[in-house]
């Protein structure tokens, strides 16, 4: 089954945005954002609270005037023509707007009149959705039956009524259990195959590792970093990190005389130790009485908290 | 395979909202209708035959009779009005219907567009259900009265407009009671739904005939009792004008309310 409209794989990027602003009463949120986004990618928009991905987001679906800088989106200009572009978009929003006063199917069927799609081609393809999205056996509940992972995978299966070449979405598991959240990571993996583009925002770290070619790290509307994950571990941080918790002063001073320790960070009662190897500082805590540590090899997180701090964002 | 106009596709999405939301009455049509066609219809007939003892004859007509041509023009815009504030607002804020059908081509004019006309049918509803009563109570002096229907749905597109801009401030439910308390029940109470607007002081009788309702009224009341008709378009396009305009606001406002 393919949701997607046969994509040919070309060298232009689907979306390119140039130096991007855009502020709210005075406050930059997004500052000269420059991306090329390619045909097929996955890809990911970390950040903090606060650091303009749903802002970015939603000038890529026209939801929100550009101060400045240009979009273009499947080669046309965004905003100037949104409406053709959501033609060929998927949208899967932060918060849910499944129609309540709907069923299930009925919910994909108003939403792919909006489109324009004519009743017995959307008959085929809300068979088909219902199947992708192992919602058969709920066609015609009411939304209020289902549970939260069932709306996401309704609310996935709606973004897909109109054979989008790019998908978006806002915190797509936010919310979810794990079930939940893994069966909406296959689904979104499948789609991938298939051809799509898909450009996700997360606060999961493990998300954006498991599923992106590409991840984006954004804080105060820029760019920190942007690479596939595994490189963005490899070149952003130590390979290994040592979290030793609620130590004593005396016995974190003796770990800090390990020379393979590159840096070291405190948060709280919690020291992280980054570095290679970490033997030394491995064999002491072996001696020492302490045993409430972990050693681990180095994460998206451990990027993430490098390049956007330790800091609360509220 | 070429693309339609641009004007064929406004129309084409207006439609499908349209079509949405009578999709969703058709599941919650009877406690609707009550609403729309049974409280006008207790006004008609309670006050009608209560004060019409009283009253004796309105310009030449039975109370009731004269009281009918109001009932049906308030029920047009409270079901027009209703439909553009209250649902009209859970649609845009509380379950954010708006914003998802914004998520497909749709643009905001076409969602507003679409709602509006979706109120305007309303309005026809109630009216003809009312209409059919009023026919059945003798109160309908001739055929003429069919043309009831297109200034029923006229007025519902006036006054959906009009809902429409007051939602677009909205913040909260609350927000509509200073508009039906300081607009719609002032309106529905001087202009000439309960006795003939001439018992007013003049200067009243020129602010009422200003308002829409009572353009609307001017229409209906010859329609329903086989009187002359007379400023047949000068009626017609003050509640087109008034109508347009605020529907072109309202896109305005709301596109500036969801679009940021």
């Amino acid at each position: 089954m393919m949701f997607v409209m046969s994509i040919e794989k070309s060298q232009l990027p689907i979306l390119q945005s140039v130096e991007l602003c855009k502020s709210y009463a005075g406050k930059v949120v997004v500052n000269k954002l420059s991306l090329d986004i390619e045909t097929g990618c996955f890809c990911g928009i970390l950040g903090p609270n606060g650091a303009g991905k749903t802002t970015t987001l939603r000038m890529f679906i026209g939801h929100c005037p550009i101060d400045s800088g240009s979009l273009s989106i499947l080669g046309l200009p965004m905003p100037d023509e949104g409406a053709l572009i959501r033609e060929s978009i998927g949208i899967v929003p932060q918060m849910d707007n499944l129609d309540p006063d709907f069923t299930v199917q009925e919910n994909l069927h108003v939403y792919g009149r909006f489109f324009g799609i004519a009743a017995d081609v959307l008959e085929r393809r809300i068979v088909d959705l219902l199947d992708f999205a192992s919602l058969q056996d709920k066609a015609t509940s009411k939304i209020s039956e289902l549970s939260g992972g069932m709306r996401r995978r309704l609310t996935l299966a709606r973004a897909l009524i109109n054979k989008p070449k790019v998908l978006i979405l806002d915190e797509p598991t936010t919310g979810l259990d794990p079930q939940a959240r893994q069966s909406i990571w296959q689904k979104l993996r499948e789609l991938k195959k298939q051809g799509l583009t898909l450009i996700l925002t997360t606060h999961y770290m493990e998300e954006a590792e498991r599923l992106c070619d590409r991840v984006i790290v954004m804080d105060q509307g820029e760019v920190k970093a942007d690479a596939p994950p595994k490189q963005l571990i490899r070149d952003e941080v130590e390979s290994h990190v040592l979290e030793v918790h609620a130590a004593g002063e005396v016995l974190i001073e003796q770990i800090k005389q390990d020379p393979s320790i590159a840096r070291f960070e405190k948060s709280g009662d919690i020291c992280f130790f980054y570095g290679h190897k970490l033997n030394d500082a491995l064999v002491m805590l072996e001696q020492s009485e302490h045993d409430d540590y972990l050693f681990r090899p180095a994460n998206l997180e451990d990027v993430f908290i490098k390049l956007t701090g330790r800091d609360l964002r509220e | 395979m070429s693309r339609p106009s641009n004007i064929k596709l406004f129309f084409s999405r207006s439609g499908s909202i349209w079509s949405r939301n009578i999709r969703v009455w058709s599941k919650l049509a009877g406690p609707s209708l009550m609403g729309n066609f049974g409280e006008p219809l207790l006004y008609l007939l309670v006050l009608g035959y209560g004060l019409g003892q009283f009253v004796g004859e309105v310009k030449g007509l039975s109370y009731m009779a004269f009281l009918a041509s109001g009932v049906i023009c308030t029920s047009a815009v409270n079901s027009a009005s209703f439909e553009g504030m209250y649902s009209a607002y859970t649609r845009m804020d509380v379950q954010q219907t708006w914003l998802g059908m914004l998520s497909t081509p749709v643009r905001v004019s076409e969602v507003v567009f679409g709602e509006v006309l979706w109120a305007a049918t309303k309005s026809l509803i109630s009216v003809s259900a009312i209409l059919v009563v009023s026919i059945a109570l003798g109160l309908v002096g001739d055929a003429w009265a069919v043309f009831i229907l297109p200034v029923a749905f006229l007025t519902g597109l006036c006054f959906s407009s009009l809902a429409l801009l007051v939602t677009s401030f909205a913040r909260g439910y609350d927000f509509f009671l200073y508009y039906t308390t300081l607009f719609i029940t002032p309106m529905v109470l001087l202009s000439g739904v309960f006795f003939p607007i001439d018992s007013l002081p003049v200067f009243v009788q020129y602010l009422v005939k200003v308002l829409p309702l009572y353009h609307a009224i001017s229409l209906v009341r010859p329609l329903m009792t086989g009187g002359e008709m007379s400023f047949v378009l000068l009626h017609v396009l003050v509640l087109l004008s008034f109508g347009m305009s605020a529907a072109m606001l309202a896109s305005y406002r709301i596109k500036k309310r969801l679009i940021k």
